[in-house]
């Protein structure tokens, strides 16, 4: 059940350039909060609607969210302090869903990262992540997964940190490797996406893809937030973010 | 619960007696379900539901929403599952709350007007929104909200089907005079107007000289569209007999009581709802304490009342 509340910025701190990671009191929200969810923040009253965030991390009461700097909604809510306050919407939206057995593959790429982190924390039987960014100085939480004991394959474009080249590579080798794997969840642009889940179709392993698209309410009552899933328009606040990549349209 | 605040917060829309005067947006709510969960739907005078259409319809592609001063623009294309399924799967779960059901119907033809007033008037429902900023395709794609003599024309094919549920007219703000147009519907038959509708609007991405939305233009709503919204509410309550459903960037009491001051019976919430779930009951307490401020015992008082210069 999704439910509102004014919730106390805890810490703030910027990762990498432009990309924030703040933590707030969030009480029952954060305790209801599932691997692939999201919060809608208000940014402010000079902004008529919330911005979607994904969850990246949950401990106890508290909720983690990583976030990058785009426009005047994030501009705002970097410049918050701890003490105060944000309205939160929260949790929302559809998450991942864990296989029966055996490890998982978390698959993100720049800003699409940081929910990969809880989802990896969450996993029963084990889990490995490969990360793509477009530049080292944008690498971000990988010391975060193998705190968590999730082994970390690293991807840049430009070839200044880990692999050089994108992270559908990785995901090709860590799965040809490692026959234990029997999901890959993902989530980063849709070109991204899409690659990883021809990666994951071509050895056979049923792949999740996390979506993104503008979006209004964020609870599934405006409509705005369309993606084509099955032939049907569905909607990636509510149905979403999180779907079967075989079923998604990808164009 | 009508008394808030010792003031009666009952009022009655063209025959449909609400508990009190906010109704939620058509487009803006869905059909409940979603804010259902915030709250009891039984503290709303009535919802608006989701635009209907005779069959089903996937609406526009994405993206649909871009964030405008104060404001959205909306592209969404009229996305719903039909009437049918709407009677079938949604009415019944709506039923489970004590508030009004309106429902908002388009059409591409005067006949698909007249088919979903019968189904749905036969369903139950308490009133019947007509949107008339569809493409008349008998027309060129003309919308039959901008020209008198079609909207009048959907009116009586619509009031004629409908039986003894009421029906109102959404009328565009896309137009000259909108007055013309309630009157047109006035003279149809119509049992009440709603306005406004949203204002046709445009954003442009500096960087990539793309528009925002896949469609290029959509529809502003939002609190940059209130002063217009009252200005119209206005006009038309000095032209028309009919009462007057309010809306157009309706956000908080005092909005809610400038719409009723103009002229209007009711008040729709729409697009605040977005930033805050909970908008539409505010907006109805607000309403009640300014009021019972004011000295008032019904909120009906408020209808009309404004003294112009």
């Amino acid at each position: 059940m999704p439910m509102q509340k004014i919730c106390k910025l805890l810490t703030t701190r910027e990762l990498a350039p432009g990309i924030f990671s703040q933590v707030l009191e969030a009480g029952e929200m954060a305790r209801q909060a599932r691997p692939g969810q999201f919060v809608n923040l208000s940014c402010g009253a000079g902004l008529l609607l919330r911005r979607p965030i994904s969850i990246c991390d949950v401990e106890g009461d508290t909720l983690r969210i990583v976030f990058q700097v785009k426009g005047e909604g994030t501009r705002y809510l970097a410049a918050l302090r701890p003490g105060d306050e944000v309205d939160v919407l929260g949790p929302l939206g559809h998450g991942w869903e864990y296989p029966e057995a055996g490890k998982i593959l978390v698959v993100g790429g720049g800003i699409g990262v940081p929910p990969m982190l809880y989802t990896a924390k969450q996993a029963r039987h084990g889990a490995v992540a490969a990360v793509g960014f477009r530049t080292a100085a944008l690498e971000i939480l990988t010391e975060d997964f193998e705190a968590a004991g999730c082994p970390v394959r690293i991807a840049s474009d430009d070839g200044t940190v880990g692999y050089h080249g994108f992270v559908n590579v990785l995901v090709s080798r860590e799965l040809a490797a490692d026959k234990a794997i029997s999901c890959v969840m993902a989530c980063g642009p849709k070109p991204m996406l899409k690659s990883v889940y021809l990666a994951a179709r071509e050895q056979g392993v049923p792949c999740q893809v996390s979506m993104e698209e503008r979006m209004g309410c964020g609870i599934g009552a405006c409509l705005v937030c369309a993606c084509s899933v099955g032939g049907h328009n569905r909607h990636v606040c509510k149905d979403g973010p999180v779907f079967r990549a075989e079923e998604v349209d990808w164009a | 619960m009508s008394v808030i605040n010792g003031v009666d917060m009952s009022v009655t829309l063209a025959g449909m007696t609400m508990k009190n005067p906010i109704v939620v947006a058509s487009g803006t709510f869905g059909f409940g379900r979603e804010y259902g969960q915030f709250y009891d739907l039984s503290e709303l005078g009535g919802i608006c539901c989701k635009g209907l259409t005779l069959h089903p319809r996937e609406g526009n592609p994405p993206p649909r929403i871009a964030e405008t001063p104060m404001g959205i623009l909306n592209s969404v294309g009229l996305q719903n599952p039909g009437a049918d399924r709407f009677i079938a799967e949604e009415l019944p779960e709506l039923r489970n709350h004590d508030v009004k059901i309106i429902c908002n119907i388009s059409g591409n033809t005067p006949e698909e007007y007249g088919e979903m007033c019968e189904k749905l008037a036969d369903a139950g429902v308490d009133m019947i929104e007509v949107n008339v900023s569809c493409p008349n395709v008998k027309c060129g794609g003309l919308q039959y909200g901008t020209v008198p003599e079609m909207t009048a024309e959907v009116t009586e094919c619509a009031k004629r089907h409908a039986g003894q549920v009421p029906v109102i007219i959404k009328l565009s703000p896309n137009v000259t005079d909108i007055t013309l147009i309630a009157k047109a519907v006035e003279d149809a038959g119509a049992d009440g107007v709603s306005l406004i509708n949203t204002l046709r609007g445009m954003r442009i991405d500096v960087n990539t000289r793309r528009p925002i939305l896949k469609m290029n233009t959509g529809g502003l709503s939002g609190p940059a569209v209130l002063p217009v919204a009252v200005r119209m509410v206005w006009e038309v309550a000095q032209t028309v007999k009919i009462p007057i459903l309010g809306m157009g960037g309706v956000a908080k009491g005092e909005d809610a009581a400038q719409m009723l001051l103009a002229g209007a019976t009711a008040v729709a919430v729409g697009t605040a709802c977005f930033a805050d779930p909970y908008a539409p009951i505010r907006t109805r307490d607000e309403l009640a304490a300014l009021c019972a401020a004011q000295g008032l015992t019904s909120v009906t008082q408020l209808t009309g009342a404004v003294q112009p210069w």
